[in-house]
C-alpha cells in the first residue's frame, strides 16, 4: 500500500457473535484481510450482538437498546466491516429503521453508511487488487440470503475468489436457495429447518466440489453440520478464511488432525 | 401460542414424511418458479413493471374508499347488484339469500379464494343446495373433501394416482374398469361430468381478480374456460370480491395483467380473461338475468389503517409460495389456514387474529425469496416481523421461550459482563467436545443436534485472543 499510516482509515470489526464465540479465526482471517486493504483494524469492546434475535423474536425494545449500544461502540471508526451478511444487513438496513424515530436517528443513519459486510468491503469500497490465499482445488459458494437480497450481494464473494491462486469456482444449483438456518428458525423449527438443509446438502454435493464457502458462519454450521452427518466428503469454510489464506484450522465441524 | 406452534409443527413434520406430498412438492423449482424465471427474462421492463404495479396499488390503496364508491356507481349503472359485508358470516348469509331468492338447487363455482375465506359451500350445502366446483384442481379436492393447498394450484399437493383413485370412487355411474391412461383422460372425465352440471345449474359463483371503478366489470383470469361458463350460463350469477381487488381503470388492469400470469405459472397470458359488466342486456341472447358483486372487508379495513396495509397490494399469483423454501417443504396443508405460505402468513393475522394465526409468521427463515419475486413488491417479510412484534406485545410465545430471549439480551445489553461470562461458557463447552470438532448430541441443543452435528467452538473467544495479540501475547 502507497498510503502513509496516518492516512489509514480506521476500520471496527463487529466480529459476529457466532465468530467470537464459536470460530475465532474467521475473525483473524477478516482482520488480515481489511489491514490487506489498507485499513487499521480495532475490535471495540463494547460490541456483542447485533440484536436480530431479538429484532426477529418481536423484541423490538431490546432491539433497539442493542443497535444504540452498536452505534455507540463504532462512533470513532471510519469503517464497520463484518464478516456475515446477515449481521450487517442488520446492522446496515434494520438499525435506521430501529432508531428512526428516537434521538438516535442521524448517529444511527451515520452508522449504517459506515457499514459493510467483509466481501463488499474488498471487493467493492477497497476494491483490493489482490489476496493472499491460495487454494488447489474446486470451491462452491452459496449465497446467504440476507446479504444476497438486503445488501445485494452476488459478485463481490465471487470477484474476490476468482483471485485466489489456483481456486476454480463450481457453482451448485440453487446456489441462492435459503439453507434452512434462519437464525432461531433452526432452533424453533428444527424439522422444517432440517428438511430445507437436506436439499442445500444435495445440491451442494451435485457441485462436485471439495469445499463450500459462504459468508455467514450461521449458513456455515447448518450446512457443514448437516455434510457431516450424512457423512459427505464436502467441507465448510467461511469465506474469509480462504481469501486471507488462513486455513490452519480444521474446517467447520471438523476434528483437529 | 405455544399450543398453535405445537400443533403446526406436527403438521409439518406430517408433511415432510408424506412421501407423495414431497414428490409433488419437489416439482415447484423446475415447474411454476422456473416458469416464471423465463417468463420474466423475456420481458425486459418486468422490474419496471412490478414497481409501476406497486405504485398503483399504493395510490388506489391511498383512496379505496373512493374507488369502491365508484364501483358501486358503475356496477348499478351497469343493471349489477352491489352487496357490502364486514364478515364472512354476513357474506354467505347475503350469498344463501340470493340463491334461495333464485330458487336454486344446483350451483356451480368457478375458483375463489375468497369464497374459502368465507366457508360458503359448507354453509350453501347445509342449506340444501348441491355446489359443484368448476376449476379442476377445485373439482379434485372436492370430492376429496379438502382445501385448497396452494392459492392457484389447489390440488398440487395430489398425485394422478391420487386423483384416478378418486374419480372411480366418485363416478359411480362409469365402468369401474375404465383406463386412465394419461392425465388428458382424466379432464376429459372431469368435462364430461361438469358439462351436465354447467347446464343446469341455477346460479354460478366466481370470484374476481380485479373490480374496475370506471366501468363497474369484474374480471376473472383463467386457464380452462370453466369460468365463463359458471358466469354465462345460470340465470343468476354471483361475484363474491374482497374490498383489496378493485382498480380505478381498465388500463390498470392490462398492467397487473402482464404481471399477474408470469409470476403465478410463467404464461404471458392465460387462455382466458373475462370481463363481466352487468347482467344481459335487452336484445341479447346470453349472460345472466341478474348480477350479484357481494364486496367483502373481513379485517381489511383495518390492515388498510394500520402499518401492514402493503399486505393488500397482493393479486394472488402465488410466486411467494413457489419460493418459499419453508412452504415447499411442508406444502399448503401444514399451515392450516385458507391463505398459505409467506403471503398467508403475512394476511392471515389480519383477517383471523393474532393469537389464532401469528405462528405463522415465525415459521419463516426471512430469506427473502417471496419480496424478492412478489409482482406488486410486498415486503412480506417486514410485515411478518411486524406481526411477530404485535405477538410478542400480546404475551402469546412461550414463557421459556420469552425467558431465553430476556436472559439472552439481559447479557447482551452489558458487555463487560458479556465478554467474561462467554469466554467461561465457550471454555466449558470446548472442553466437552474434546476435539472432535462437532457434537453428535447436546442436550440443550436436542432440534439442532437430532437432525445435523452442532460445529464445536474453537475454545476461546475472538476477543480474548484479539486483546492477547494487541498485547502482545497470552495474558
Amino acid at each position: 500500500m502507497t498510503q502513509t499510516p496516518e492516512h489509514r482509515p480506521k476500520a471496527g470489526l463487529f466480529v459476529t457473535c457466532l465468530v467470537d464465540l464459536i470460530r475465532p479465526s474467521v475473525g483473524f482471517a477478516a482482520a488480515a484481510l481489511i489491514e490487506r486493504a489498507g485499513c487499521d483494524v480495532i475490535v471495540p469492546q463494547g460490541q456483542t450482538c447485533c440484536g436480530q434475535p431479538a429484532y426477529n423474536s418481536g423484541d423490538r425494545a431490546n432491539a433497539q437498546t442493542l443497535a444504540l449500544q452498536t452505534v455507540n461502540a463504532f462512533l470513532d471508526c471510519d469503517y464497520v466491516v463484518v464478516p456475515s451478511g446477515s449481521c450487517a444487513s442488520m446492522l446496515k438496513v434494520h438499525v435506521p429503521d430501529l432508531l428512526a424515530d428516537g434521538p438516535d436517528r442521524e448517529a444511527a443513519l451515520t452508522f449504517a453508511a459506515k457499514v459493510f459486510e467483509l466481501t463488499s468491503f474488498l471487493a467493492d469500497e477497497r476494491k483490493i487488487e489482490s489476496v493472499p490465499g491460495k487454494y488447489s482445488g474446486a470451491v462452491t459458494y452459496h449465497d446467504s440470503c440476507s446479504g444476497l437480497r438486503e445488501l445485494g450481494i452476488k459478485q463481490a464473494p465471487r470477484h474476490l475468489l476468482a483471485k485466489v491462486d489456483g481456486l476454480t469456482l463450481q457453482e451448485m444449483p440453487e446456489c441462492e436457495t435459503c439453507c434452512g438456518f434462519g437464525g432461531l428458525f433452526a432452533v424453533k423449527f428444527p424439522g422444517i429447518s432440517n428438511a430445507i438443509v437436506e436439499k442445500k446438502a444435495v445440491n451442494a454435493n451435485a457441485s462436485g466440489a471439495q469445499l463450500l464457502l459462504a459468508g455467514d458462519l450461521g449458513c456455515l454450521m447448518n450446512i457443514a453440520g448437516k455434510l457431516n452427518r450424512t457423512g459427505s466428503n464436502l467441507s465448510c469454510r467461511h469465506i474469509a478464511e480462504v481469501l486471507a489464506g488462513e486455513m490452519s484450522a480444521p474446517a467447520i465441524a471438523k476434528a483437529e488432525t | 401460542m405455544a399450543g398453535t406452534t405445537t400443533l403446526f409443527k406436527a403438521r409439518a413434520n406430517d408433511a415432510i414424511s408424506n412421501r407423495g406430498l414431497q414428490n409433488a412438492l419437489s416439482e415447484l423449482p423446475t415447474g411454476l418458479a422456473a416458469n416464471r424465471a423465463r417468463a420474466k427474462s423475456a420481458l425486459p421492463e418486468f422490474e419496471d413493471l412490478r414497481e409501476s404495479a406497486k405504485v398503483l396499488k399504493d395510490h388506489t390503496l391511498a383512496h379505496l374508499d373512493h374507488y369502491l364508491e365508484a364501483f358501486e356507481t358503475a356496477a348499478l349503472a351497469a343493471g349489477s347488484k352491489v352487496h357490502w359485508t364486514s364478515t364472512p358470516e354476513q357474506a354467505r348469509a347475503t350469498i344463501l339469500e340470493i340463491c334461495q331468492a333464485a330458487n336454486a338447487r344446483l350451483v356451480t363455482k368457478g375458483k375463489s379464494m375468497v369464497s374459502e375465506e368465507i366457508g360458503l359451500n359448507d354453509h350453501l350445502e347445509k342449506a340444501g343446495l348441491e355446489v359443484v366446483e368448476t376449476d379442476l384442481g377445485e373439482y379434485l379436492i372436492q370430492l376429496k373433501h379438502e382445501a385448497p393447498s396452494h392459492i392457484i394450484a389447489p390440488a398440487i399437493h395430489l398425485t394422478v394416482g391420487d386423483v384416478e383413485r378418486r374419480f372411480r370412487e366418485a363416478h359411480t355411474h362409469l365402468p369401474y374398469d375404465r383406463v386412465f391412461n394419461e392425465p388428458a383422460d382424466l379432464v376429459a372425465e372431469a368435462r364430461q361430468i361438469l358439462r351436465q352440471k354447467f347446464l343446469s345449474a341455477d346460479v354460478g359463483i366466481t370470484g374476481a381478480n380485479f373490480l374496475i371503478a370506471e366501468t363497474g366489470s369484474s374480471i376473472i383470469v383463467t386457464n380452462e374456460g370453466n369460468g365463463d361458463l359458471t358466469q354465462l350460463l345460470p340465470k343468476v350469477h354471483i361475484v363474491i370480491a374482497a374490498i383489496d381487488k378493485v382498480l380505478p381503470t381498465l388500463e390498470d388492469a392490462a398492467l397487473l395483467m402482464r404481471l399477474l400470469p408470469r409470476s403465478a405459472t410463467g404464461q404471458d397470458i392465460t387462455s382466458y380473461v373475462t370481463f363481466t359488466t352487468g347482467p344481459r342486456r335487452p336484445g341479447e341472447h346470453e349472460g345472466p338475468e341478474a348480477v350479484h358483486i357481494v364486496i367483502l372487508d373481513n379485517g381489511r379495513s383495518e390492515l388498510l389503517a394500520g402499518d401492514k396495509r402493503a399486505v393488500l397490494r397482493c393479486i394472488r399469483c402465488g410466486a411467494c409460495m413457489n419460493h418459499c423454501p419453508v412452504y415447499s417443504a411442508i406444502g399448503g396443508h401444514a399451515y392450516a389456514t385458507v391463505y398459505p405460505g409467506p403471503i398467508g402468513a403475512a394476511l392471515m393475522p389480519g383477517l383471523a387474529g393474532v393469537k389464532e394465526t401469528a405462528h405463522l409468521a415465525g415459521a419463516s427463515t426471512f430469506c427473502g425469496a417471496c419480496a424478492e419475486v412478489c409482482p406488486v413488491k410486498i415486503p412480506l417479510p417486514d410485515i411478518m416481523r411486524k406481526w411477530r412484534e404485535a405477538d410478542f406485545a400480546a404475551k402469546n410465545n412461550g414463557l421459556l421461550q420469552r425467558a431465553g430471549l430476556s436472559i439472552w439480551a439481559g447479557l447482551a445489553k452489558r458487555p463487560r459482563l458479556y465478554h467474561p461470562l462467554m469466554r467461561l461458557s465457550i471454555a466449558a463447552l470446548s472442553s466437552l467436545s474434546r476435539r472432535r470438532g462437532a457434537f453428535k448430541h447436546l442436550p440443550f441443543a436436542g432440534g439442532w443436534t437430532r437432525h445435523r452435528d452442532l460445529a464445536a467452538p474453537q475454545g476461546r473467544t475472538f476477543q480474548q485472543l484479539w486483546i492477547e495479540r494487541e498485547r502482545g501475547g497470552p495474558e
